[in-house]
C-alpha cells in the first residue's frame, strides 16, 4: 500500500498504472463489452465507415474492428502474459538452483544465460518459430525458451548475494530444506526487482508477439490479435488506412503504459537507482 | 592489446559454438527424415527405401550426434551450408547476397540512430530536467513504445500518399533508403539516447569532474573532453548489442517496406520450412554478432586506457 501511495505521487508512473488498469479491465471484460462477434464476417458491409451500428466501421470482410480490438486484447496481452509467468516461473527456478547450489550446475546453466542474453531475442525467437512452423504457439514456445534468462541472472545474482547473510545461513544451522529457505528467504527480497523487470519487459513482449503476428508468424487469420490485424490491414493501407491505424495504437498504448508503469516501480523498488537519486538530491 | 584481444576472442569462442550447437540442433526439431524429405522435393514420385537408406548413409545421418555435428560445423566453416530447399540455390550465397542488401539499409541507420541519439542524450544529461531534457526524454519513451514498422505506416501515409516526396517501398535510390531506414533507426536511436543521458549523468557525479570544475575548467571543456569519453565507454558496448538487433528487427522492416534483405529472405523460408536456409540464417548472423562484438572490443581499447593497461599488467 505504500508503494502505491508513493507511485501515485509521480504523474508519470500514475499515468501508466491507469492504463495498465484499464487495459486488464478490458482484458477481463471485453466480451460484454464487444457490441458484435470479432469473427462474424458480412461481406455486404465491407469497409465500412464509422456508425451507431459499428463505432469504429468495419475491415475488409466486414468485420466489427471495435469488437477485434477488444477481443484482441484478450490475444494480444493474455499471450503476453502468459509468455511473462512462464519465464519468470521458469528464470526463478533455474536462478535460485544455480546460485544456491553452484558447482556444475551453475556453471553450465550460466554458460546458457550468457548464450541466451548475448544474441537478440527475436533472432533466436524467429529460428525457433522456423522450425516449429507458423502459428501462435510456436512464437510463444520460442519467446519463453529465450527470455527466461534475463530472470534467472537476475534470481542467481540476488542469491549469491544472500547465501552468505547471517539470516540465511542461520536457517541453514537450524535445518531448514533447500526449497523453504528459497522460498521463506530468498524469494521475498528478490520479488521487486523481478516485478520491475516483468513490468518494463512485458511491454517489450507486446512488441515481439505483435512483431511476429505482424510477419504472419505468429497468431493466424481469423483470430483477431492486434499485430495479426496489422498484417490484415496491410494490404488495404492506402485505401483503408485506419486498419492499420487503430491497432498500432493499440498496441503502443499498452507498451507505454506498462514503460511508464516499469520506469516509476524501478526508481521506487530499485535501491542502487534511488541510492543514486538521494545522492544526487545532496548535491 | 594483442593478449587482450586473444582472452576476448577466447571468451568469444565458446558463445559462437553454442549458437552452432542450437543451429545445428534445429533441424532435428524438423517433423519427417531429411534424407526423404529432400528425394521427395527432388521428383513427384515418392522415393524407393533404397534411394533413401543410400542417401541417409550419404548424408552420415545414422552417424552418432557428435559425428554429425563435427561434420556440419567443419563444412559450414569451409563455407557450406547446404542447398536451399526452396530455390536449390547454394545457402551461403544466397545469404550473403542478402546480408549485403540489409547492410545497405542497417548501415545509414545505425549511422543516423548514432548521430541523433549521442548528441541528444549528452544534452538531456547537461541540461537535466529542463525542458529539452523533458522532451527527448518523452519522445525516447514513446518511441520505444511504438512498433517501428507500424510508425513507417504512419509516415508512409504522411510523405508518400498525402505529400508525394518518396516511394512506398522498393529499393532503388536514396529516396527508396529513407522511409526503411528511418523507421529501423528509430528504436536504436531511443536506448542509446537514454542509455547516453544515464552515462553522462554518471560520469557528472564523478570525483574528476568536480576536481575540474573546482580548478575552473570551463563547463563546456568539462562535458566535451572530461565526461564525454568515460560516459560513452557502455554506450559503445551497447552499439554492438544494438548493431545485431538491428539486423534482427530488419526482418520485420525488410518485410513492410519489401526491402529484399536477409530478414525478408529469413521470414519466407521459414513459411517454407527451407531448414537448411533457417540453420543457415542462424548461424550466419550468430558469427556477424560476435564478429561486431570483437570490433566493438577493439574499439574499447582505443578508448579506455585503463582497459589497454590492465591487459599488459595480466
Amino acid at each position: 500500500m505504500r508503494i502505491l501511495r508513493r507511485l501515485c505521487r509521480d504523474r508519470l508512473a500514475l499515468t501508466g498504472l491507469v492504463i495498465v488498469a484499464l487495459l486488464t479491465l478490458v482484458v477481463v471484460v471485453a466480451p460484454w463489452l464487444a457490441p458484435h462477434d470479432p469473427n462474424a464476417v458480412s461481406p455486404v458491409n465491407r469497409l465500412a465507415s464509422p456508425s451507431g451500428e459499428h463505432l469504429l466501421g468495419t475491415d475488409v470482410l466486414g468485420r466489427d474492428v471495435l469488437s477485434r480490438l477488444l477481443i484482441g486484447a484478450r490475444w494480444s496481452l493474455g499471450a503476453a502474459t502468459f509468455v511473462t509467468v512462464c519465464v519468470v516461473g521458469i528464470g526463478l527456478l533455474v536462478g535460485t538452483i544455480s546460485g544456491y547450489y553452484g558447482g556444475a550446475v551453475d556453471a553450465v546453466a550460466m554458460r546458457v544465460v550468457d548464450a541466451l542474453l548475448a544474441f537478440p531475442a527475436l533472432l533466436l525467437t524467429l529460428a525457433i518459430v522456423g522450425v516449429l512452423g507458423p502459428g501462435l504457439g510456436s512464437v510463444l514456445a520460442g519467446l519463453i525458451a529465450v527470455v527466461w534468462a534475463d530472470y534467472a541472472r537476475v534470481a542467481r545474482g540476488s542469491v549469491l548475494a544472500l547465501r552468505e547473510r547471517e539470516y540465511v545461513l542461520a536457517a541453514q544451522a537450524l535445518g531448514a530444506s533447500g526449497p523453504h529457505i528459497g522460498l521463506r528467504h530468498v524469494l521475498p527480497n528478490i520479488v521487486s526487482s523481478v516485478v520491475v523487470l516483468a513490468t518494463l519487459e512485458m511491454g517489450q513482449l507486446i512488441l515481439a508477439l505483435a512483431g511476429l503476428s505482424f510477419l504472419g508468424l505468429g497468431a493466424q487469420p481469423p483470430d483477431p490479435e492486434w499485430g495479426a490485424m496489422l498484417n490484415d490491414g496491410r494490404l488495404y493501407f492506402l485505401t483503408a488506412p485506419q486498419l492499420m491505424i487503430y491497432p498500432g495504437i493499440a498496441i503502443s498504448l499498452a507498451v507505454l503504459g506498462l514503460n511508464l508503469l516499469g520506469d516509476g516501480l524501478r526508481d521506487l523498488l530499485d535501491p542502487r537507482l534511488s541510492r543514486r537519486r538521494s545522492a544526487a538530491a545532496t548535491e | 592489446m594483442g593478449a587482450y584481444l586473444a582472452r576476448r576472442v577466447a571468451a568469444l569462442v565458446p558463445v559462437w559454438l553454442l549458437i552452432s550447437v542450437f543451429a545445428f540442433a534445429l533441424a532435428s526439431f524438423a517433423p519427417g527424415d531429411p534424407a526423404e524429405l529432400i528425394l521427395r522435393r527432388q521428383s513427384d514420385e515418392p522415393p524407393r527405401p533404397e534411394a533413401v537408406a543410400a542417401l541417409r548413409d550419404e548424408l552420415g545421418l545414422d552417424r552418432p550426434w557428435v559425428v554429425q555435428y563435427v561434420r556440419w560445423v567443419g563444412s559450414a566453416l569451409a563455407g557450406d551450408l547446404g542447398t536451399s530447399y526452396r530455390t536449390g540455390n547454394d545457402v551461403r550465397g544466397e545469404l550473403w547476397d542478402r546480408f549485403l542488401i540489409t547492410l545497405e539499409l542497417a548501415v545509414p541507420a545505425f549511422l543516423l540512430a548514432v548521430a541523433v541519439a549521442i548528441p541528444v542524450g549528452v544534452l538531456s544529461a547537461v541540461r537535466r530536467n529542463s525542458l529539452t531534457d523533458h522532451a527527448a526524454r518523452f519522445m525516447a519513451l514513446l518511441a520505444s513504445s511504438m512498433p517501428s514498422y507500424w510508425l513507417g505506416y504512419v509516415v508512409i501515409l504522411l510523405f508518400a500518399v498525402e505529400l508525394g516526396v518518396l516511394p512506398v517501398a522498393g529499393r532503388g535510390g536514396w529516396q527508396h533508403l529513407a522511409l526503411p531506414a528511418l523507421t529501423l533507426a528509430l528504436g536504436t536511436s531511443a536506448t542509446l539516447a537514454r542509455l547516453t543521458r544515464s552515462s553522462v549523468l554518471d560520469v557528472l557525479g564523478e570525483d574528476f569532474v568536480l576536481t575540474a570544475r573546482s580548478k575552473g575548467v570551463a563547463g563546456r571543456r568539462v562535458v566535451w573532453s572530461h565526461t564525454l569519453r568515460n560516459a560513452l565507454i557502455p554506450v559503445v558496448t551497447v552499439m554492438g548489442i544494438a548493431f545485431g538487433h538491428l539486423l534482427a528487427g530488419a526482418a520485420i522492416v525488410e518485410t513492410a517496406f519489401a526491402w529484399p534483405g536477409l530478414g525478408r529472405h529469413v521470414v519466407d523460408s521459414i513459411y517454407d520450412r527451407d531448414y537448411p536456409t533457417i540453420q543457415g540464417f542462424v548461424l550466419f548472423t550468430g558469427t556477424v554478432f560476435v564478429v561486431v562484438n570483437l570490433l566493438v572490443d577493439v574499439l574499447y581499447v582505443r578508448l579506455d586506457p585503463r582497459v589497454r593497461l590492465a591487459a599488459r599488467n595480466q
